[in-house]
């Protein structure tokens, strides 16, 4: 069983893209699609590596990465963050907010997947 | 010989040209067709004025000269005096009845004493008790004249029962009443196919007693010095003169042309444009002149002639028919015919709008815990319940008839009921010139008038077999002599009519004014006394509701159940337009309540109209500024502060504007931002999906149906981009005013098939059942009829999509305006709650979330340009049940096809 990767985005396509490619790397995938209740996940049983969209329903994923750094368990928890907005203060906010990884959509698979492994190490070590 | 079969005939005929005149009168006045003015012109009206003759006077005032000599002649002075010289008053009256929209004489009492449903009830009662005998005259009168006929003749008259003839002609009435009277709800809408059969019937009526006067001026006597010699040598003219009864018959019948219901109901409700009184002064006494011309010779020559004994109520029919005139006589019966129908239709339709308003109305929303914001549709309840109030009164009318057992007790009954209906007259006149009126005054003056006019004159006329006893008469009730009804303490020896005139008037006039003096009156009821008193000066800049907590939708629900959708949508709509608003509900300003509560009064009445808003409203009813109005006492100063009021009116409009302004630029500029992020959203998320899947698929390494499902993933993403960028595109197109359009001939109905093919053959708009109505479909219109389909489309994909109900349904319909066509698309889910119906029309506003829209959230801002760009406009409908959009199109270019 390789490590874990929590995927918090709502486009069903974007999702299965994703979950194929680190998959296909030996990653553990689990999915989550609503702003809302995201963070409650992520505490609930929290990833190597958090993958979070900013653009959600019901709650932004800037909101989310402020909640998450307030709590002890996902203080240092590693997030790439995927924005479909390309704005420069977009970027600014994440950094301030303590984000680990900020890309821009749409990416490559192959960056994606280097941003992960620079995160968190190979899948199954 | 006319037989009875072809004196039906004439009646049946000539009715039915009633009916015809009627009916194309209001018809032409609806449509507005040119060349018809007149119908509303002076003319009209002043004949309309007639219904004050009936056949009381018709066939009455022969008879009355027969027996009193030139007493008759005062029924004439009275509406002569008002008219020449009191013309002033009538204009302030119909000024307030239109500043007002009053809707009968109890409503003008109950909105000038504070909209007080008391005093509704009181005039209402009065009024029906008053005029129930009166149309049992008419009536009688009717079925007389039948008898004349019947009785000159032998071929079988007997069988004619007199009670059925009566039933007749009262269900005719009451047909004709239900059919022109009540088609119309909102009494300023105004009745004009009654009066205009009312006018045809006063020529009639005129041209009647002319020519029987003609006839016996001419024919008769043999010329004006013949009937000179024989009224000289006949025993009227011993008749003298009884200075008291002359004054008190005067200022009765004056008192009466102003109170009575039906009168009310043509001088001030039917009125049209006031100026039409300034004819109406010098042609209306006109009229009573030739009406009275030769009443005296041909009473003269029916007393002379005619054997002893004869009825002289008849001479105008039996005169003719001595002589054996029958196209006379039957000219003559047609006179008295229309004096009485004429009567009893207007009578009917002012009482049963006072019963419904003021009586049935107020019953029933107190039988109803949530008051005026239940459902169902109160048009059609004030439509039956006036339709029956309509019956009722004809009934009443007909039982009175048969059972007071006709003849003498009926002979009397035109001044009895003048004398009941002229209680109104303190309360009417001190409520129009006199500020300190109060309600309690009012109330007071008018029950007691009333009661004392029961007890002295009404009850009497029963005889002593009804309620009132010879015993009761000749000693008093309970042997207490001073209370005697035809000698109130103690003073004897007073004609009774005279007598219980002068108490119920006197007694009525006292307690007015000592009751209004003593009595402080409410907020209300002091802002309505100075609306009525200074109309001339503030007609219009009425203010009776405080921003309460009116909500705007609720009243417009409220709003449509009375007026209909159409009349509250168009009233509602150009409130919203003038406040500079763009949707369809316009803020609850309190000059915006007290406008809509005005237009409501016209249908239900001013103080039902005050309750039903009141209740959606629930704010106090009167602000400090208004009570601040009402004390300033000075002329002045009143003006001064609507000035001041016009003014403050102004400015806080101009706020509102800027406000709105400055909040839309401020919008603009985040709008930008957030249109450009969300254009990278939603530009970048299906390019997301395809850069990946594309890369996986160059890795390669899976099976088959995988790559085939990953190919299609991207297929569709590049077509959900490729829509987007034509979205954008047209949208850019149409706002930057460089669309080109292409108007052509086409017909409304093959437009909206189009559309609904379109949606509904692509799958997802299969699910949705759409209802239409294709007769009013069939509408030509020239405009660019491709682009309307686009956005027909658009709002019938949404509904399929966005249509929340179990069985969803579309209910499209088209209604046609004076100036425009509506298109309204109505679906039955749970509609766009009030806070969002303002951003819908937004760009990339999607309320639902984005998988289930798919599209971008342009659609609706594609359907705002478009119609903008086609002289229309596309809007949310509030207070529809589901979600509602209306396509409002122009007519003008329509008519360019």
């Amino acid at each position: 069983m390789g490590k874990q990767v929590l995927v918090i985005e709502d486009e069903p396509n974007i999702i299965e893209a994703i979950s194929f490619i680190l998959n296909r790397d030996g990653w553990s995938v689990a999915t989550h699609a609503n702003g809302e209740t995201a963070a409650e996940a992520v505490l609930g049983q929290v990833p190597d590596v958090l993958i979070l969209d900013v653009m959600l329903p019901g709650r932004s994923g800037f909101d989310i990465l402020q909640e998450l750094r307030g709590h002890e368990a996902t203080q240092a928890l590693p997030v790439l963050m995927l924005t479909a907005r390309g704005q420069k203060k977009d970027r600014e906010l994440a950094d301030r907010l303590g984000v680990s990884r900020f890309m821009t959509k749409p990416f490559s698979n192959a960056e994606m997947l280097e941003a992960v492994r620079d995160l968190a190490g190979s899948p199954t070590s | 010989m006319v037989g009875f079969n072809a004196l039906v005939l004439v009646c049946v005929a000539y009715v039915a040209i009633l009916f015809g005149v009627a009916f194309g009168a209001d018809k032409r006045a609806r449509e507005g067709l040119p060349g018809t003015a007149w119908l509303r012109g002076p003319w009209v009206y002043t004949l309309s004025l007639s219904i004050y003759c009936t056949a009381w006077t018709f066939y009455g005032a022969v008879g009355y000269a027969a027996r009193s000599g030139l007493e008759f002649v005062t029924i004439y002075l009275g509406p002569t005096l008002v008219l020449v010289g009191w013309w002033w008053v009538l204009r302030k009256l119909v000024r307030i009845g239109r500043a007002q929209r009053i809707t009968s004489i109890a409503d003008l009492i109950s909105s000038r004493y504070g909209k007080s449903n008391l005093l509704g009830v009181i005039v209402t009662l009065l009024a029906v008790v008053g005029t129930t005998p009166y149309i049992a005259l008419q009536l009688q009168s009717v079925t007389l004249s039948f008898s004349v006929f019947a009785a000159d003749r032998q071929e079988g008259f007997e069988l004619l029962d007199l009670n059925a003839t009566a039933l007749w002609i009262a269900a005719g009435l009451a047909l004709f009443t239900i059919l022109f009277g009540t088609r119309n709800l909102d009494a300023n809408e105004r009745h004009h196919g009654v009066v205009t059969a009312i006018a045809v019937e006063a020529v009639v009526k005129l041209l009647a007693l002319l020519a029987v006067g003609i006839f016996v001026v001419w024919g008769v006597a043999g010329g004006p010095t013949e009937i000179a010699r024989t009224i000289d040598a006949s025993p009227i003219s011993d008749w003298q003169m009884n200075g008291g009864r002359w004054a008190s018959l005067t200022f009765l019948s004056a008192a009466a042309f102003l109170t009575l219901p039906r009168m009310f109901q043509v001088l001030v409700v039917e009125n049209v444009d006031e100026r039409q009184l300034a004819t109406a002064s010098w042609a209306f006494p006109l009229y009573l002149f030739l009406m009275s011309l030769f009443v005296v010779p041909i009473a003269v020559v029916g007393l002379d002639i005619l054997p002893k004994g004869s009825n002289p109520d008849l001479f105008v029919l039996t005169v003719p028919l001595h002589f054996d005139q029958d196209g006379l006589a039957m000219l003559s019966f047609l006179g008295g015919f229309s004096s009485a129908t004429s009567m009893v239709i207007v009578a009917a339709i002012a009482l049963s709008t006072m019963v419904s308003n003021h009586i049935v109305m107020p019953i029933w929303l107190s039988l109803r815990s949530d008051g005026a914001s239940m459902s169902g549709d109160v048009r059609y309840l004030l439509l039956i319940s006036r339709r029956l109030s309509i019956g009722g009164v004809l009934l009443l009318g007909y039982l009175y008839y048969r059972y007071s057992g006709g003849g003498a007790a009926l002979a009397a009954i035109g001044l009895i009921s003048f004398s009941g209906v002229a209680q109104v007259l303190p309360a009417l006149v001190g409520g129009i010139f006199w500020r300190g009126a109060s309600r309690n005054g009012a109330a007071a003056g008018l029950i007691a008038g009333f009661a004392i006019w029961a007890y002295c004159l009404f009850l009497p006329s029963f005889g002593p077999e009804g309620v009132i006893s010879d015993q009761i008469m000749a000693h008093g009730p309970w042997g207490l002599e001073w209370l005697r009804p035809q000698a109130l303490f103690g003073i004897e020896g007073m004609d009774p009519l005279v007598h219980a005139l002068f108490w119920s008037m006197v007694v009525n006039t006292s307690l007015f004014f000592i009751f209004s003096l003593v009595s402080f009156p409410n907020p209300l009821e002091r802002l309505q006394g100075a609306q009525f008193v200074n109309v001339f000066e503030h007609s219009g800049a009425t203010r009776g509701w405080t921003r309460g907590r009116a909500q705007a939708e609720d009243l417009m629900i409220m709003a449509q159940r009375i007026m209909g959708g159409g009349e509250a949508q168009a009233l509602f709509e150009a409130e919203a337009l003038a406040q500079g608003k763009e949707s369809y509900l316009p803020d609850t300003t309190p000059g915006f309540i007290e406008r809509l509560e005005r237009e409501l009064a016209g249908s239900v009445g001013g103080a039902t109209a005050h309750a039903m808003v009141g209740q959606i409203v629930g704010g106090a009813s009167v602000s400090v500024e208004d009570l601040m109005a009402v004390a300033d006492e000075t002329q002045q100063m009143l003006e001064y502060s609507s000035q001041l009021e016009v003014q403050s009116e102004e400015l806080s409009r101009t706020a509102r504007q800027l406000g709105e302004a400055n909040k839309k630029l401020t919008q603009l500029s985040i709008q930008k931002d957030a249109f450009l992020s969300q254009i990278s959203h939603e530009l970048r998320t299906p390019m997301t999906s395809i850069r990946a899947f594309s890369e996986i698929l160059r890795d390669g390494g899976m099976d088959e149906a995988a790559a085939r499902k990953y190919s299609s993933i991207i297929h569709d993403e590049a077509l959900r981009l490729t829509r987007l960028l034509d979205d954008l595109l047209d949208l850019s197109v149409l706002e930057a005013g460089h669309v080109t359009l292409h108007p052509q001939p086409d017909n409304l109905s093959d437009v909206l098939d189009r559309a609904v093919a379109a949606t509904t053959s692509v799958g997802e708009g299969a699910g949705i059942e759409i209802r239409r109505n294709p007769v009013h479909e069939d509408i030509d219109i020239f405009t660019d009829t491709d682009r309307l389909a686009q956005v027909f489309i658009n709002l019938i994909a949404n509904a399929a999509k966005y249509c929340d109900a179990d069985t969803p349904r579309l209910k499209i319909f088209v209604t046609k305006r004076a100036e425009r066509l509506h298109v309204d698309f109505i679906d039955n889910g749970s509609g766009i709650p009030p806070e969002s119906q303002a951003v819908i029309f937004e760009k990339f506003s999607r309320l639902s979330d984005q998988a289930k829209a798919g599209g971008a959230g342009l659609g609706l801002a594609i359907c705002r340009e478009i119609m903008d760009k086609l002289g229309g406009k596309v809007a949310y409908l509030p207070g529809q049940g589901g979600a509602a959009f209306r396509v409002t199109l122009p007519k003008a270019p329509l008519a360019a096809g």
